[in-house]
This record gives C-alpha cells, sequence and structure tokens, in this order.
C-alpha cells in the first residue's frame, strides 16, 4: 500500500458529481471583476469518478483505529461510545437544514434545544448560566479567562497571574496566555493533589485565577478542594474548572458545590459525542454569582413570546461566528435525554468501576507512582520496565497497537515518568478490560524492547521518521 | 440499563476484586460533605423510540424554507453528494481521536494532509493547516500570526467585512495583543478604501473578498498598497465555494488567506460546527496555530503522515505556545476534502459559476423593479444589497416568510446606513422559478404597503 | 562523550577558543541526548551582541523546546548553515550526530575573554553529569 494522494489518481476530464445546472437566462457579458480577481482556468482540483473518491476515503478510513472498531482508553479524552441514536437526531433535516441567521420565531425547536441544554449543564455542574458558544474544550478555557479578566477590570484589579498546576493539560496555561495573563506552575505535593503551602505562598492580590482538573489529570479526586478554593477566595482569586474530567462526577459531585466559580465541559467528551478523528467538539462554559453577566453572548433566555437570543450586560462580546457548534449541542442533549439523571450517574460510577478494577490487574507489573483508589482514569509508570529492559512507554504504547488496541495517553501529566495514562469508561464490557490488561501484562514481560522496538508490524506503516517531517517539512502535495 | 455492558454478575466480580462490595462505596473518596445527596433535576429518561419522536417535534418547530431561501452572510446553502455523507458516517472517522499514534491513525492523517493541500490549491499559498474552529477565529488566528511576525500591534479591519468577525475581532482586542481600527467602504461601489489610513505602526489590513456586501474588492491593488507600508494583507474568504471562480489570494500576494470552508460539503447546522481554513505563506508556516500534517517515511521507507512542526503547540510549549487551540474541525474539514474531490476543477467552478449567473438574474429582475434599488455597484459575486421600500426591511422579510420564501439578510442592525437594505444570496440550488416567486412577492409587498 | 580540548558550562554548552579571541560555541554530548532529534534551530542572529548568560537561541527537538544561553559575552559573527533553515546546508541533525565539530552552533568575538577561566574543564563537567 503506497498511501497515493486524491491527486495521484486524479485524471483530467473525470467529474464526480456535477451541480445542478442553471436554468436562469445566460448573462449577457461576464462578470465585471478588477483585474487579475478572476480565475483565468479552472481551478487546480483532482478529478475522479464518484466511486473513485468513495474508494479512496473508504480505503483511508481502513487505516484508522477507532472506538467503534478498537478498545481505546485514551486517558483524559473519554473515548466511550458514541450511540448512533445522537446521529441520527442530528442529522433530521429540520436541523441541519436550519440556516443560522433564521429569524428566532421560526427556530424555536432550535432555541429550546438550547435553552434546555443550557439548564441541564447548569444543573450538572452547579453553575448559574451556561454559554454553548465555545468550539472545544481549549476555547472553553479561554472564553472563561476571557470572562475573569472583564470581571476583573471592571472591578478596578489589576490581577494578572494564573496558577496552574504543573499536572495540568497544557492547554490551561497556554490559554492563560492568550488571554493576556502570565503563567505561574504550581509545584503538586508528594500526593499529586494541590500543595496547600505552595498555593498559599503563590496567592496574592496579583493572582486572577487557580485553574484545576478534578479528579487531576493522575485520576485523583482533590479531597481538600473546599479548603482550596476556600483560601483562593480568600484572597480574592477565582477558581476554574477544567472539566476534562468531568466524567468521573455525573450526577456524584458537583464543580459549584465543591466551590469553583467557572467550569467548561467537553461535549466531546463526557455526553458521547464523537470526536470525529480530532473534531468539532463542544466546550461549554458555565459561571456563578456576579461572573454570569460577563458571559459571552448571544445565551437562550426565555420569554413569554418563546425563546430568544439574550447578550448579558457586562458581556466580553462573541467569541466565535454564531452561536455554537449545534450539531454537537444536539448530540450531546440526546445523550443527556436517553440516559437521564440515573443514567448519568450510572455512567460515571461504572466508569470509576472500570477504571479501578483495570488498575488493579496492572499494578504489580507496571509502577504505581500514585498508589490509591481512582476516579475514572489512573496512570501508570514504565519506569521500572525501562531501567530494567529498556521498554519505555512508547513501546508500550506500540506495542498494544500491534496487539490490536489503541494506546494510552502516553509522557502526560508531565509529573510522571514514563506516564500511561488510562481512561477506560463505562462502555467497556468486563472481557475487554481483561483483554486489554493480558495484552499489557504480556508485553511488561518481554525479556527485552528489541520485539517492541520494531511494533507496530501490521499496520499499514511502521514507526515514522518524524524528525524527517519537522526538519524538512513537506505539508501539501 | 442498555447504555451500559455490565451484567450484575460482573460487577460483582469487578467490585470483589477491589475489595468493595457496592458501586456507591466508589465515591467514599468524595468527602461526604461534597456528595449529591439528590438525584440530578434534569428531565426523565426517554427510551431511544421516544428520544426520536422527542427530537423531531423539536426539529419541526424550525422553518428551513428549502423551496426558496435567499440567505446567505456568512453560512451558505449548497449541495452535499450522498458520497461526503457516507464517509462521515464512517466509524474510523467519526470515532477516532486525534492522530496522535499515526500508524493507527494513517486515514485521518492523510485526509488532513489532503484537506491542507487542497486548500493551499484553492487560495494559492503555500501553507494551510489542519483547520480551525470557524471562518471568523480563523481571522482572529490570522491577525495574531501577523502581529507576531511584524512585531506590530494596530490592525485595520474593512466595515466591510462580515460583522461577526469584527465583533469577535474586538472581543480578541481585549486581552491587549493588538488594537483595531475600522475601515470605511465607498457607498456607491461598496469596495474598501484604504487611502491615508496605513502607517509604520500598522501590522495587518483585514479584508473579505467577497466581501459582506457581496462585493468583489479589488484585491491586487489593495494588497499593492498595502504592502508598500510594510503591513501583511490578509483576505478573509467567507464562502470557499466562490474560489471557483474568483482568484486566490496568494495568486495576488496577501500573505494570509483566513476563511470558512462550511459552503464545500457541510451542512448550514444553525451556526455550527463548520470549518475554518488558515493559510499563509511558507514566511510564515512557524507562527500558525493548530495542527499541521507532513509527509515522511517509515523504518521501511515507506510513505507516511504525523503531525509535525508540534514545538508550536500547546503540550509541549505551554504558556509560550503560538495558540491554545488543540483539535481541528477533523470531520467538517473531511466532508470538505471529500466534496472538492467529488466537485473537481470543473465541478467547483461550474458551481460558482452558476451561483453568479443566479444572482445576475435576480439583479436583472430587481433592476427593473418599482420600489426596490441596487444601491451598490460593484462588481459582485452571489449576493445582493437590494434597498427595500423605507422602513419596511423586517416587515418585508416577514411577508416573504408567509410566502414560503426565506428571506435574505435585514443589514439595518449592523449598518446604520444601510437601514432599509436587504443582503440576498443565490447559490447554484436557487431555482429560476424561486427567483421569479421572490420577484413576484416583492411586487405585491410593494403594492399592498 | 566528552571532549578535552574543549570548555563547558553547567548549562551543558561547550567552547572551543579560536583564533582572534573567538570562540565557538555548541551544545554537549550529554545536552543533544537529553533533547533528542533536533529539528530547528530559533532566533539565532548574526551580529547580535550578547551578555555571558543571555539567551542566545531556542533548539527545537519534535517533542520539546529548550533555550540556549550563550556561555561567554560577545558577538555573534558566524552562525553554522547547517542549523540555518533554508541554507542548502541544513541539517540540524548534525547537532545530535557530531555535537562537539560539524554540530557547532554558533561563533562569537568575545567582549570579556577572561570568563573562559570561569568555565569548566572536561573533568569538572563530567562529575557534573555524573552528578545529574
Amino acid at each position: 500500500m503506497d498511501a497515493q494522494t486524491i491527486f495521484e489518481k486524479s485524471q483530467p476530464g473525470r467529474l464526480g458529481v456535477m451541480p445542478p445546472l442553471s436554468d436562469v437566462p445566460l448573462p449577457s457579458q461576464p462578470p465585471m471583476w478588477p483585474s487579475g480577481m478572476g480565475r483565468q482556468e479552472a481551478p487546480p482540483l483532482p478529478e475522479l469518478s464518484e466511486l473513485d473518491v468513495l474508494r479512496h476515503f473508504v480505503g483511508l478510513s481502513q487505516k484508522n483505529y477507532s472506538v467503534d472498531t478498537q478498545f481505546y482508553p485514551l486517558g483524559s479524552c473519554t473515548m466511550k461510545y458514541n450511540p448512533r441514536l445522537n446521529e441520527r437526531m442530528a442529522a433530521l433535516p429540520g436541523f441541519t437544514q436550519l440556516h443560522p441567521l433564521s429569524d428566532p420565531q421560526q427556530a424555536q425547536g432550535a432555541l429550546e434545544l438550547m435553552y434546555s441544554l443550557q439548564e441541564a449543564l447548569g444543573e450538572i455542574t452547579g453553575m448559574e448560566a451556561v454559554t454553548l458558544q465555545p468550539a472545544a474544550g481549549a476555547h472553553g478555557e479561554l472564553t472563561a479567562l476571557m470572562v475573569m479578566a472583564a470581571y476583573f477590570r471592571s472591578r478596578g484589579e489589576e490581577r494578572h497571574l494564573v496558577l496552574v498546576p504543573d499536572s495540568s493539560h497544557g492547554t490551561n496555561p497556554a490559554s492563560a496566555a492568550l488571554a493576556g495573563f502570565q503563567v505561574v506552575t504550581l509545584p503538586s505535593a508528594a500526593n499529586g493533589l494541590v500543595d496547600m503551602l505552595a498555593l498559599e505562598s503563590h496567592l496574592g492580590p496579583q493572582v486572577a485565577c487557580l485553574m484545576l482538573t478534578n479528579p487531576s489529570t493522575l485520576g485523583h479526586f482533590e479531597t481538600q478542594i473546599e479548603e482550596i478554593c476556600e483560601l483562593c477566595h480568600r484572597h480574592g482569586a477565582l477558581v476554574y474548572y477544567d472539566g476534562a474530567n468531568m466524567n468521573a462526577l455525573l450526577g456524584l459531585a458537583r464543580p459549584g458545590d465543591m466551590g469553583f466559580d467557572m467550569v467548561h465541559l467537553n461535549l466531546h467528551k463526557t455526553f458521547s459525542t464523537p470526536h470525529g478523528g480530532g473534531g468539532p467538539g463542544s466546550g461549554p462554559v458555565g459561571a456563578r454569582g456576579p461572573l454570569v453577566d460577563f458571559l459571552p453572548g448571544p445565551l437562550v433566555a426565555k420569554g413569554e413570546r418563546g425563546y430568544h437570543f439574550m447578550t448579558p450586560s457586562q458581556s466580553i462580546g462573541r467569541v466565535r461566528t454564531f452561536w455554537g457548534n449545534f450539531g454537537v449541542l444536539v448530540k450531546a442533549w440526546a445523550y443527556i435525554r436517553h440516559l437521564g439523571a440515573p443514567g448519568l450517574k450510572a455512567a460515571s460510577l461504572h466508569a470509576i468501576l472500570a477504571a479501578n478494577y483495570l488498575q488493579e490487574l496492572l499494578k504489580e507489573a507496571y509502577d504505581l507512582p500514585y498508589p490509591g483508589r481512582c476516579m475514572h482514569e489512573f496512570v501508570l509508570s514504565a519506569h521500572n520496565l525501562k531501567a530494567e529492559k529498556g521498554i519505555k512507554a512508547l513501546d508500550v504504547a506500540k506495542g498494544l497497537l500491534e496487539r490490536g488496541f489503541h494506546a494510552p495517553t502516553v509522557y502526560f501529566p508531565l509529573i510522571v515518568e514514563e506516564a500511561l495514562m488510562i481512561e477506560p469508561t463505562e462502555t467497556e464490557d468486563v472481557e475487554t478490560l481483561e483483554a486489554f490488561a493480558q495484552a499489557m501484562l504480556e508485553i511488561a514481560r518481554q525479556e527485552t524492547a528489541e520485539d517492541l522496538h520494531q511494533a507496530p508490524r501490521h499496520l499499514p506503516v511502521s514507526r515514522l521518521d518524524e524528525a524527517l517531517a519537522a526538519r524538512r517539512p513537506v505539508l501539501k502535495m | 440499563m442498555a447504555y451500559l455492558p455490565h451484567t450484575p454478575a460482573d460487577r460483582q466480580r469487578m467490585l470483589e476484586r477491589i475489595g468493595l462490595s457496592s458501586l456507591e462505596e466508589l465515591t467514599e473518596i468524595i468527602p461526604s460533605q461534597l456528595r449529591l445527596k439528590r438525584p440530578l433535576d434534569l428531565p426523565p429518561a426517554l427510551s431511544a423510540y421516544e428520544v426520536e419522536r422527542y427530537f423531531e417535534g423539536l426539529a419541526q418547530r424550525n422553518a428551513t424554507f428549502s423551496q426558496g431561501h435567499f440567505l446567505g452572510a456568512g453560512a451558505y446553502r449548497h449541495y452535499i453528494p450522498a458520497v461526503v455523507d457516507t464517509i462521515c458516517q464512517r466509524s474510523e472517522f467519526l470515532t477516532a481521536y486525534t492522530p496522535y499514534q499515526p500508524e493507527a491513525s494513517q486515514g485521518t492523517l492523510q485526509a488532513i494532509f489532503e484537506f491542507q493541500s487542497l486548500i493551499c490549491r484553492l487560495t494559492g499559498l503555500e501553507v494551510a493547516n489542519a483547520s480551525v474552529y470557524d471562518g471568523g477565529t480563523a481571522v482572529v488566528d490570522g491577525v495574531l500570526v501577523a502581529c507576531a511576525q511584524t512585531r506590530r500591534s494596530r490592525v485595520l479591519v474593512s466595515k466591510a467585512v462580515n460583522p461577526q468577525t469584527r465583533q469577535l475581532l474586538k472581543t480578541y482586542a481585549a486581552n491587549g495583543a493588538f488594537s483595531l481600527q475600522e475601515l470605511d467602504y465607498s457607498p456607491q461601489t461598496g469596495q474598501t478604501l484604504l487611502d491615508g489610513r496605513l502607517d509604520p505602526q500598522v501590522a495587518v489590513v483585514v479584508l473579505q473578498i467577497p466581501n459582506f456586501l457581496g462585493i468583489v474588492e479589488d484585491g491586487p491593488d489593495l494588497v499593492e498598497r498595502i504592502h508598500e507600508a510594510g503591513a501583511l494583507a490578509l483576505v478573509a474568504i467567507p464562502d470557499l465555494h466562490t474560489l471557483g471562480l474568483l482568484e486566490g489570494p496568494g495568486s495576488y500576494g496577501a500573505d494570509l488567506a483566513c476563511g470558512e470552508a462550511q459552503g464545500a460539503g457541510n451542512p448550514l447546522s444553525f451556526g455550527g460546527p463548520y470549518v475554518g481554513f488558515l493559510a499563509c505563506t511558507s514566511k510564515l508556516m512557524r507562527r500558525i496555530p493548530g495542527r499541521l500534517v507532513g509527509l515522511t517515511e517509515d523504518s521501511q521507507g515507506r510513505r507516511g503522515y504525523c503531525l509535525t512542526l508540534q514545538t508550536r503547540e500547546q503540550h509541549i510549549r505551554r504558556d509560550k505556545a503560538t495558540s491554545n487551540i488543540c483539535s481541528n474541525q477533523a470531520l467538517c474539514a473531511l466532508a470538505t476534502t471529500v466534496y472538492l474531490s467529488l466537485l473537481g476543477a470543473q465541478g467547483l467552478r461550474a458551481a460558482a459559476k452558476y451561483a453568479w449567473q443566479n444572482t445576475t438574474y435576480l439583479r436583472s429582475l430587481i433592476a427593473q423593479l418599482p420600489g426596490y434599488t441596487l444601491p451598490l455597484s460593484g462588481p459582485y459575486c452571489q449576493e445582493l444589497v437590494v434597498q427595500v421600500p423605507a422602513g419596511q426591511a423586517l416587515n418585508l422579510n416577514h411577508f416573504l416568510a408567509c410566502e414560503g420564501i426565506q428571506g435574505g439578510y435585514p443589514l439595518g442592525e449592523d449598518y446604520p446606513e444601510l437601514s432599509d437594505c436587504i443582503l440576498f444570496c443565490c447559490t447554484e440550488l436557487t431555482r429560476k422559478a424561486e427567483i421569479e416567486e421572490l420577484v413576484t412577492a416583492l411586487r405585491s409587498f410593494k403594492e399592498a404597503y | 562523550m566528552i571532549d578535552p580540548q574543549l570548555k563547558y558550562t553547567p548549562e551543558h554548552e561547550w567552547v572551543r577558543l579560536l583564533e582572534g579571541g573567538v570562540a565557538e560555541v555548541g551544545i554537549t554530548d550529554f545536552a543533544q541526548e537529553q533533547l533528542g532529534e533536533i529539528v530547528f534551530v530559533d532566533q539565532l542572529e548574526e551580529g547580535k551582541e550578547v551578555k555571558k548568560g543571555d539567551f542566545l537561541c531556542t533548539l527545537e527537538s519534535i517533542k520539546t523546546v529548550s533555550d540556549m544561553y550563550a556561555p561567554v559575552s560577545g558577538r555573534i559573527i558566524a552562525i553554522n548553515p547547517a542549523v540555518c533553515d533554508g541554507d542548502p546546508q541544513f541539517a540540524p541533525e548534525l547537532i545530535n550526530k557530531a555535537p562537539y565539530t560539524e554540530g557547532w552552533i554558533a561563533r562569537l568575538v568575545m567582549s570579556e575573554p577572561s570568563q573562559v577561566d570561569d568555565l569548566l574543564d572536561d573533568s569538572a563537567y563530567q562529575k557534573l553529569i555524573e552528578a545529574e
């Protein structure tokens, strides 16, 4: 298989689909565009028959691992089953063919859906108001930090520092920097959780916010979360909840009750909408108290004449075009309506059960640097395997690919050497978990790393020369 | 419950292995006072069938006007071939994550590489990323690239750029990375006026082609003047489709082309998910945000694809990254890739030409219609500003809706000087009969008021 | 691997004294091993005056980015074409393959040649990396 591109398969004169012929009278003269603006020739696109195109892309699809074909225990990414019911609902013509600038009176079904989802996400997180605009989790973080910046500006407070634990997702510091803040990295305590003394010593009149994931990126619940939030609030700082790990808490605990001021959620993780190979996602943001007035507009409100758009009084403005990734919102709302409150709670409980079970099966063969009961995910380390036999986390990952499983998240969080972050989710049955554990144990039992260095052998490509790609970038054809 | 695979026996076995006897014990790590003691207050669960009934009910309360639709203004109705849906619903594309393990993601990676290539070919630029959230955020990203490159911070944006894009720029300007000033447009032609506004502090000038008023700007002339002042030129493209007829901004020297590819393969879907693209000269390659896929070789010398130039990104550079973006709109970009492959060189050109022809026909009929005028004389593409009877823009749209026609976009809220104007759009889907029905309705409206 | 002819810094840079008060600088074998495959060198400016300890350039490998600092004060008079993107001789892999020779990074005319006396010799540097 030579990975020929669509361009190399092109034959001049072929056509896949012809648009409907125009039936109006032909214009009497050609377009009067400024010189240099009209194309002299057809655009340089490939030319193929419909079947050629279909085969090309079906062929490409067969080179992917996916949730529908493989166990995908990618930590922090919540690769749960994406119910096909969601897809069918999002494909209803009343949704797909609705223009975003339709008169709201003629889009009441869409607005009711968005309003209901805003309310439900507020209830799930313990927040007073939710915006559905952000297009992804990182976009949600950025939005929330901009809201906080506007809030402090309105109070005349100059707080330009954001605290981020050393175990955090890379998006946290990147979002803070993009929102105009300076980032201060907070060292974790020996147990991997927030170090209260370090936190206290970093807080002060310049600190705007602490960004936190709970459960932490190690999969552990921050048991002192109330004290952490109180301490931040006492110093005038806000606390931000990175919702990447919300799949551990549905119906069990709420960020708002813990003291968090703002949250973002990843509908494509927690609420079962598919990842699509890297998007589209959706990253709604919730807020409490005075921060509500600063949320980006417009939100959906309910009035006497039905649902309508409204912009909060001190809104930071718009953070994207139109209203949100509506198609993704439909899928998340279908999931919530199908499961209901008991179903969501059961989902989180079984996600925690699966993670603890798998941790138990693996903790002898691999290092478990932060032992104890985990929430929905856990982090192993290949540190000892590397020292003893030269088997690195990357080798474990490639060995798993060869054995028909997707790899866990590797080399994250940064505070764990040779990290392997495993999140099984609630939708995998016990046989799958055990088969995966078997594969992990088999890899750990290898005498040397030599065999693993050749892995994966049976996929469309073996290990790639990433240095070559970066030194001499070829980004198009 | 059907959604979960665990039988009571499975649950028992798993709990025993971790030394517990009930599921509730799993939550004991959460301090008691934080544990939610009541069920979430959500509407009751529905069976799959009931979910379908409920969503069909919601969908029916949206009016989609499939017979006579003249609204564009940043979201465009084009034909989506069945093969696009077939591919995008393939499990292996739909339910994969970001291609971090390249050996198990060659499908997604090659599709993104082809998307990048298609965007480069259409925009006439050297580098394109794997896509960003939407056409508006693409412009913000492009502006940040330009400011970093020029080490300047003043941004000029034409008033003829989509008002939502300008609102977005205003929101992001509050972060302190740039300041924003607007450029007027000519009330006669609808083209952007640049005279006397350039100075050595200007990092980038943001234009849109065709602009929000439907007018094709004089790209080569504007870009040349922008470059004379040492600034970069960013051209926003509201509908990738128009590049079937119009030259790519790279061909007339633009440094950045940022736009919306929704019209190429993605449905209107009430505003999202859409797919923004960002293309630039190779000089700017290391400053752009988002994913990039590159061509390389595997250990046996076979061709393969992987994410590359990742040191720009948040998971490595954290607060020093070029952006916080860590996804792309992969599935929407896939739809665009399949769409452009199906239409190909001839199909895209034909579609863009038909849209222009249909718009030309609408224009010729309105030109003869008493009570309606065409205030802008500049060259158009697929949208038209029409001045309607004074004070009647909103009423007219209500009237059209009652006639089963989706009217255009009333411009008054964004452009007070165009308060009696509506922006009408035709695409290749617009039929002659629909155009004539619209014109008949416009005539009856005028007669009725 | 350590070259006994060179001087070192605790930040894993090396200095080779050339004629005319010129110092050739690069990173040590230990440093390149830590960074992994180097793919790009950024922000190196010929003609720029730097003080000892100032930022010199960034070294990018596939998975990480690291800043390099000037081991001595001086003016940058030459940059290795192997680290210049776009140069026909661009081959940043030389930093990995031959860190002490073909993989040199820049040459500086020293403004304070006495700073060389403060650098580590090979045995002192050897001890330092053994301790890491």
